[in-house]
């Protein structure tokens, strides 16, 4: 509620701005001309916000998937923590554009090189804190397993793997918002279609109220892959007092 | 109320039902927690370690229950249970199932751990808890499943650290008279660790007083008294201020 009001806001001193004709509109359309471009061009951006949630989806599945993984070893096997641990940190210095090439000629224009991309982008978040919080067990609990005589497995399971949830949560809400972004990146590396296929070639078209419409959609996106996580963490993390997690 | 000893992973440890810990030492990097400590505990009896903070009180535990292993001397103990201190409870789990857990580790599906708690609830005063989760308990009532998760183990022996230390004074006397009922309903070999010296008299059959740290063996004492007792008994009373003084406090 508060984020509508400062939104309506902006974009009453945004439409302000335009109708006094400070700005030029090839660069800075009017709220209201981009609100017209998304019902004008729905056909046209329909297909693009469809084509693009199922790639940030695919990548984020990924990213969960292997960065889960990935956590786990580390957790679990001191030479994979060794090994890993720094190149899951250097993975997000990588320049896309540097492994877009190699991808497109490895994988093709396709889903594939995209879904490496993105899961590139937001398996960080979900990988280091899905690890911390596997560390971060209580000290009695753990003692309480161990004079159990808990196997290693039973003890990630019936004590890491649900003590490290809320925080895996956490990591998953931060992948599901910037997997987006990660989807415009591998669209803006080779495509025909989607959101950001879709700001490239408008915007080199000069149709800004059309760019500035598929922006609102990549923000509106995020917002609610965001909001579905935080909503799946108030279902399953059902126990004890915790930090909000603040749907949108 | 009976409690079948589940057959356990640690069944092969059972040969003795009773502990002993012989020269004891057991070191920190530079600080010596325990520095020789002799004691026993006999088939069916309970035993009260009392010392100040920090004496290794609960590193005997530790060592008791097999998660440590001395530096110096012998611990010889079958399988014992340990009521780790605060109620270690798992907050996603109900408390049912947190009273089921040692049977799950041992192999028992979540159904049948649970068919094993539930028939202990109403004489644990958890009635109609059995979904709860430990957030929705208040300290007593999570403290008795902690210490039905420490009996449904099955171990022969028992280890409790401080079990009612975070509890306010009022429930913690009602807690140490319910322990008492429980443990004379349900005899077993019970090694308890604590700072209360009334608590350790009304409990115990003897009442080990350790030292500051590094923890040694002071006195023992016997506490031949009949049961039930209460804490305002005069001769609980009597031997509480001896233990007391013997550690050090005026009483």
């Amino acid at each position: 509620m508060w984020a509508a009001g400062l939104v309506l806001v902006l974009l009453g001193a945004w439409e302000a701005v335009s109708q006094l004709g400070l700005v030029d509109e090839l660069i800075l359309p009017a709220p209201t001309a981009v609100a017209q471009a998304l019902v004008d061009d729905f056909d046209l951006l329909g297909p693009d916000l469809w084509t693009t949630t199922v790639e940030a989806l695919a990548g984020l599945l990924a990213a969960t998937v292997v960065g889960a993984a990935i956590a786990i070893a580390m957790h679990l096997w001191v030479p994979a923590r060794k090994t890993l641990h720094p190149l899951v940190v250097g993975s997000q210095a990588l320049p896309i554009p540097v492994l877009a090439a190699p991808l497109v000629l490895l994988l093709g224009f396709g889903l594939a090189p995209k879904v490496v991309i993105i899961a590139l982008v937001c398996f960080f978040p979900v990988t280091v804190n899905l690890y911390d919080g596997l560390r971060a067990v209580d000290a009695d609990r753990r003692k309480l397993l161990r004079s159990l005589r808990a196997s290693r497995a039973q003890t990630l399971r019936l004590l890491e793997l649900p003590s490290a949830l809320p925080q895996a949560f956490t990591g998953l809400r931060i992948g599901a918002a910037v997997s987006v972004i990660g989807a415009v990146f591998a669209e803006w590396s080779g495509s025909d279609a989607g959101l950001g296929h879709s700001v490239l070639i408008s915007s080199g078209q000069l149709e800004s109220a059309r760019t500035f419409a598929a922006t609102v959609l990549l923000f509106g996106l995020a917002i609610a892959f965001y909001g579905v996580f935080a909503l799946a963490e108030r279902r399953i993390v059902t126990w004890a007092p915790r930090a909000d997690p603040g749907g949108p | 109320m009976h409690v079948t000893v589940v057959e356990t992973r640690h069944a092969t440890h059972t040969a003795v039902d009773g502990v002993a810990v012989s020269g004891v030492v057991k070191r920190f990097a530079d600080v010596e927690a325990l520095a020789g400590v002799t004691l026993s505990v006999a088939p069916g009896e309970v035993v009260a370690v009392v010392g100040p903070s920090g004496c290794g009180k609960s590193t005997l535990l530790e060592l008791v229950c097999g998660l440590l292993a001395p530096d110096a001397g012998t611990v010889k103990a079958p399988a014992a249970a340990l009521m780790p201190q605060r109620d270690a409870l798992l907050p996603w789990l109900s408390a049912e199932d947190n009273a089921g857990l040692a049977l799950r580790v041992n192999g028992a599906s979540k159904a049948q751990a649970r068919a094993a708690a539930r028939p202990y609830f109403a004489a644990f005063g958890l009635e109609d808890f059995e979904q709860a989760r430990p957030a929705e308990l208040s300290g007593g009532m999570r403290q008795r499943v902690a210490f039905l998760r420490t009996l449904l183990a099955g171990t022969p022996v028992l280890c409790l650290d401080e079990p009612f230390g975070a509890l306010d004074a009022l429930t913690r006397v009602q807690m140490q008279e319910w322990l008492a009922g429980a443990l004379a309903r349900e005899p077993r070999t019970t090694l308890l660790v604590t700072h209360d010296v009334d608590e350790a008299v009304v409990l115990a059959d003897r009442v080990v007083l350790l030292s500051a740290r590094p923890g040694r063996v002071v006195e023992t004492l016997d506490v031949a008294l009949p049961r039930p007792r209460r804490r305002t008994d005069p001769a609980v009373q009597a031997l509480a201020g001896r233990a007391l003084r013997t550690l050090g406090v005026q009483a």
